[in-house]
């Protein structure tokens, strides 16, 4: 190869990576604008909010509750050295609120619902049923990207708020119940040390998560290639970069809140 | 005025019927795509007469399929102009489009039915979503189109349910239900045994005739589909090379075409058919 075939190359690489990234954003605008657009479809909403949401529910408990248990546990053999046990409840409960619940509630969602929201674009567009909206004048993105869109800003707070409690009662039972740690010094080290900004951080960081995993998921799924391993790739692509996108993020929003 | 139109690059006389506009569902004038570095579309030109049904047939990589998705306005051409019951929608926006989608009714080549919802839900789509019906004149629409292409008591049947014929019956319903003034049909009979084959080219014609429509099909199914043609445009290396009346064509003394119905192609046509 020449050296010239060489920078043709390298520039159509980067013109190719360019224009992808592109309607990668472009992707996200028009999901979003188009949820404040006619026509309304508040059973899609609805049904998008179910499968997101109320399904995830036992999942988010599960593990909710098995995180905080390890944070009591982990939480009360590491404070015991210093004679700080009685800060376990404090310990536990902003670990969770402000980083592992929305972290690890967004990361359950992304590998449950997101995996299958992938999947199931990617599926559609393989068989032609997106083009089929086009050309019944549906706009697909405003009927099936827009309410998961809007069903991931709805569900992921209430997800990670869900995580959370389970959480810090997870590390109720297991530091105080099981280890031995002082019962009142847990809630009220929890009362005294937390604060509003505490909670909204972790909100704010489970809303950005749920907008970055819709996107990611949709995008995805929607520009799936029409081929037998179309499908999985995108799914097993959707799930690899939300994951990615919601740790760095993670860290981008904590150095911006902190 | 019917006449065979050629339009090839070994320098056969280029003979292009001026329509003006009169009697055509749809007209295509030197319509160019390209997709990477392979030139799909060369300067197609074509008329699509109304209430008549046209085939778009070739060896595969000719453009079939890419010029009915110009044509239901799927793909946007590099040059040229598309001309839809009057209204040029080459340059069309977004609204413009979906007011000329509001014509067509489409039927993919693997049907494109939601696999999420009953044949009676997909059929019904169309309306719930586009049109100002009643929920019971939906439902009477939706049955009156199921009867008509003899799915009648499969409403409740979820596409999975079904035999790959009655996908493709539920997929031209749906098509169908808005009473639309052009159908077009992505290879409708693929992937079928010759009996369902010939149920559906007689379904087709029965609805194009029940409905007055001017339907556009694209097929690999010849000479079988001429029986069901009126007319029948012949695409080769991106260019319209033969179009005209089913006896027009058939009897064009066009080697290329002949060697096409043979089923016996060149070693480029061979290479161009292997890589798909």
């Amino acid at each position: 190869m020449s050296i010239g075939e060489m920078i043709e190359r390298l520039g159509a690489l980067v013109l190719d990576s360019i224009v992808r990234l592109g309607a990668f954003v472009l992707f996200l605008l028009n999901s979003v604008i188009y949820v404040f657009l006619p026509p309304f479809k508040p059973r899609l909403w609805v049904r998008q909010t179910r499968i997101i949401g109320a399904d995830s529910l036992f999942l988010i408990i599960l593990i909710g509750g098995f995180t905080g248990m390890v944070l009591g546990l982990q939480g009360y053999n590491t404070l015991r050295r210093f004679g700080s046990d009685g800060a376990l409840g404090t310990v536990v409960a902003l670990v969770l609120v402000r980083e592992l619940g929305p972290v690890l509630a967004a990361i359950m969602i992304t590998a449950r619902a997101g995996s299958a929201m992938a999947a199931e674009l990617g599926s559609m567009q393989s068989t032609e049923q997106i083009d089929a909206l086009t050309v019944m004048a549906i706009n697909p993105i405003q009927y099936l990207v827009s309410p998961r869109m809007l069903a991931g800003v709805i569900s992921f707070p209430l997800l990670t708020a869900i995580f959370d409690v389970v959480g810090i009662y997870g590390g109720y039972m297991v530091g105080v119940g099981l280890m031995g740690a002082p019962s009142g010094a847990y809630f009220n080290g929890i009362a005294a040390n937390m604060s509003g900004h505490d909670v909204m951080t972790g909100l704010y960081k489970s809303l950005v998560f749920g907008v970055i995993v819709m996107w990611v998921c949709c995008y995805k799924g929607y520009h799936a290639e029409r081929m037998a391993t179309g499908v999985s790739r995108a799914t097993t692509e959707a799930v690899v970069l939300s994951s990615v996108l919601i740790l760095a993020f993670d860290y981008f929003l904590t150095s911006i809140l902190l | 005025m019917s006449e065979t139109q050629t339009n090839g690059r070994d320098g056969n006389t280029q003979s292009v019927r001026d329509s003006a506009g009169a009697g055509n569902a749809i007209e295509v004038r030197d319509l160019k795509r390209r997709f990477g570095r392979q030139q799909v579309l060369d300067g197609v030109t074509l008329d699509f007469p109304s209430g008549k049904i046209t085939t778009i047939v070739g060896p595969s990589g000719s453009g079939k399929t890419v010029l009915l998705k110009h044509l239901n306005l799927l793909l946007r051409p590099d040059s040229g102009k598309i001309v839809i019951d009057g209204v040029e929608v080459t340059n069309l926006g977004a609204r413009g489009l979906d007011e000329v989608r509001e014509k067509f009714g489409m039927l993919f080549q693997a049907g494109a039915l939601f696999d999420s919802m009953s044949v009676f839900d997909n059929v019904a789509f169309p309306l719930v979503e586009k049109s100002k019906l009643t929920r019971d004149e939906i439902a009477d629409r939706v049955h009156e189109t199921l009867k008509a292409v003899g799915l009648e008591g499969m409403e409740a049947k979820f596409p999975s349910q079904m035999s790959g014929g009655m996908q493709k019956r539920a997929a031209l319903a749906r098509a169908l239900v808005r009473r639309p003034k052009i159908l077009m049909l992505d290879e409708p009979t693929t992937g079928l045994d010759p009996t369902r084959t010939g149920a559906i080219h007689d379904l087709i014609r029965r609805t194009q005739e029940n409905f007055h429509l001017t339907a556009v099909m694209v097929s690999h199914d010849v000479p079988a589909v001429f029986q069901v043609s009126d007319r029948v445009a012949f695409l080769h290396n991106g260019l319209t090379r033969l179009n005209g009346t089913v006896a027009e064509v058939m009897a064009a003394d066009d080697d290329v075409f002949k060697r096409f119905l043979a089923g016996k192609a060149s070693g480029e046509e061979n290479e161009t058919a292997l890589a798909g």
